[in-house]
């Protein structure tokens, strides 16, 4: 699909894409409700760290990480291989691929267009909950520069990850299964529970090459100070090249894929 | 400006049969069937013609409608709709065509149709001008009103296929593939979206090519038809001379002032039906006039009528026909490990 035709729709996809997230108001508070788990490892650690730090983090680190942790949640999330799953099944993707406009940059639209309203209510509580705790556990203003580029990395790797995943169910009918390995996956070597350098040395090593931190452990690690400037600077070059990396494997999972899709029903 | 030949659209169907012990056993060791659902078919539209393309349930008319708008791609055979390839699903082709079924919809669902018409807008790059033209037009002949302000999920199914209509008609296409657009329509909803589809046909001088189960959807649209059966082309020509073909007989329905006696209708000819209020019989061409004068010589004749069999049996006898003649042949289904 042309990226001149994509670019000029985009503006609509976008504004259409918040009026139906405004219109599923209800889901989205569920969701944003299943996403609360930091705040609940964030009671646990502080129990934990009571007596004495672990590591580098005390209660008001731990606090600090894991706020930030529930608002970049809020901001890189992406559920487009459930949407796919189910259009591939029903046929429904074919009113997608009958436009001409790729049908991933229509998922990424609607995914990027609800994000504003799922962080309306839960961004400013964690931020003003933030600047409670003290903004002595954040890094220095330099380091929140590469936030936003860190951020899209994250929110790009969790979308890519959905629309392969969401490809494999033109090769299997339905990769749900897949989904839910994927998710303990990010759960555990992401820093969703733990943060990354809480792990011991050799697992550590394996969270490197492995593109789950890049999704939201990274964006949370740079602002609280976890890094020195080469190694930020180091670690958001993996991330975008994680980025192409899988933008590649994506495409072409997909493309194949569309060579099989069986366009189900009337 | 459609141009199909040989094509061929074959499916792997896993097959097991029913039990704990077969699904125990699917797990280790599958067995699937290749499906033929087109298998070979070839023929030419010219552009602005009005085309029914039609079967029985799983003839593989939805399939080809599916090559022909570039969902499926062809196991075999060429496909070229002006100029284009389907299946390489370029922007300028899916600029010029659309895919309307009875039973898949584009519009959102939560939204109003109108959201739908402005995302339609955006993405096929309608000039605005053009496209409030459009859709002044589309509500004008539809009479859409205040439908499309009012959420998709609050629409009655009538109101929302004549949305879909319009909501597929954005961008001006100029090959329409209908898939079932009237299923599940009260009559005089089917007549309506009947009467706009031609009313397109003629304006914009669109390609139209219509599958449907209702045949007054292909009476009052389409001139001619295309008959496939088990994937294979059983008929190309005009509806007429199909009409023709597989019942030549002319059908004299009288009505009568009182009822007549049997005997005396089986003396005219073949008796159709009968009841005290009227009689139909099914001659040859040749013998229609001589019948009827006979008829009114011998019956209590109000009012007669001459017409061609209902499409419905014309179809069914097809049908029928093709099946016999397959009967000695396998079902063309080979078997694949």
């Amino acid at each position: 699909m042309s990226l001149r035709t994509t670019a000029r729709a985009l503006p609509t996809m976008a504004k259409i894409g918040f009026a139906e997230a405004v219109a599923y108001r209800a889901e989205m508070l569920v969701w944003m409700l299943s996403t609360t788990m930091p705040l609940v490892m964030l009671s646990l650690w502080s129990a934990v760290a009571k007596d004495a730090p672990v590591g580098r983090f005390g209660q008001a680190e731990f606090t600090t990480y894991y706020l930030l942790m529930f608002i970049v949640r809020q901001l890189t999330g992406a559920w487009a291989a459930w949407q796919m799953n189910h259009e591939v099944r029903t046929g429904a993707l074919s009113q997608r691929l009958l436009r001409p406009i790729s049908p991933i940059a229509s998922y990424a639209m609607e995914n990027l267009a609800a994000l504003p309203l799922r962080s309306m209510v839960a961004v400013p509580m964690a931020a003003i909950a933030l600047f409670v705790v003290g903004p002595s556990t954040l890094a220095p203003g330099k380091f929140w520069a590469l936030v936003p580029l860190a951020l899209a990395g994250g929110w790009t790797i969790t979308f890519l990850f959905n629309i392969a995943i969401g490809a494999l169910s033109l090769y299997t009918e339905s990769s749900l299964k897949i989904m839910e390995i994927y998710f303990t996956l990010f759960a555990v070597f992401s820093g969703y529970l733990i943060p990354v350098e809480l792990f011991p040395g050799w697992l550590h090593g394996a969270v490197e090459w492995l593109p789950f931190r890049f999704q939201v452990g990274l964006p949370v690690e740079l602002v609280t100070n976890a890094h020195s400037w080469d190694e930020a600077l180091r670690l958001v070059g993996i991330q975008w090249a994680w980025v192409v990396a899988m933008a590649v494997g994506t495409g072409l999972l997909w493309k194949n894929g569309l060579k099989r899709y069986a366009a189900y029903g009337g | 400006m459609i141009s199909v030949r040989g094509l061929a659209k074959h499916y792997k169907v896993h097959k097991r049969a029913p039990g704990l012990r077969a699904a125990l056993r699917s797990v280790f060791s599958r067995t699937y069937d290749t499906v033929k659902a087109v298998d070979g078919i070839s023929f030419e539209i010219k552009s602005g013609e009005r085309v029914g393309f039609l079967g029985p349930n799983g003839a593989g008319k939805t399939t080809t409608l599916k090559v022909l708008a570039g969902l499926l791609h062809p196991s075999e055979g060429e496909v070229v709709v002006d100029g284009h390839t389907p299946k390489k699903r370029e922007d300028a082709y899916l600029k010029k065509i659309m895919l309307v079924t009875g039973q898949k919809q584009q519009l959102l669902w939560d939204l109003p149709p109108s959201e739908t018409f402005e995302l339609n807008r955006a993405i096929y790059e309608v000039p605005r001008a053009q496209f409030k033209q459009t859709v002044d037009e589309l509500a004008q002949t539809l009479e859409l009103g205040d439908l499309i302000s009012k959420p998709t999920r609050q629409l009655s199914l009538g109101e929302r296929m004549k949305c879909e209509l319009a909501a597929a008609l954005i961008h001006r296409p100029r090959v329409l593939f209908m898939d079932e657009p009237t299923i599940g329509l009260d009559v005089s909803m089917q007549a309506t979206i009947r009467n706009f589809i031609k009313q397109y046909n003629e304006r914009h001088g669109a390609t139209l090519m219509l599958t449907s189960h209702y045949m007054d959807d292909v009476v009052a649209l389409c001139p001619r038809v295309i008959v496939i059966d088990k994937g294979a082309l059983s008929y190309d020509g005009g509806l007429e001379d199909l009409v023709h073909r597989i019942r030549p007989e002319k059908r004299v329905v009288f009505y009568l002032q009182r009822e007549a006696e049997r005997a005396v209708l089986d003396g005219l000819g073949k008796v159709v039906s009968a009841n005290h209020a009227s009689a139909v019989l099914q001659v040859p061409q040749e013998a229609v006039s001589e019948t009827i004068s006979r008829a009114l010589a011998t019956l209590p004749v109000k009012d007669l009528t001459v017409e061609n069999a209902p499409l419905e049996e014309v179809m069914s006898e097809l049908f029928e026909r093709s099946r016999r003649a397959a009967a000695p042949a396998s079902t063309g289904n080979g078997k694949a490990p």
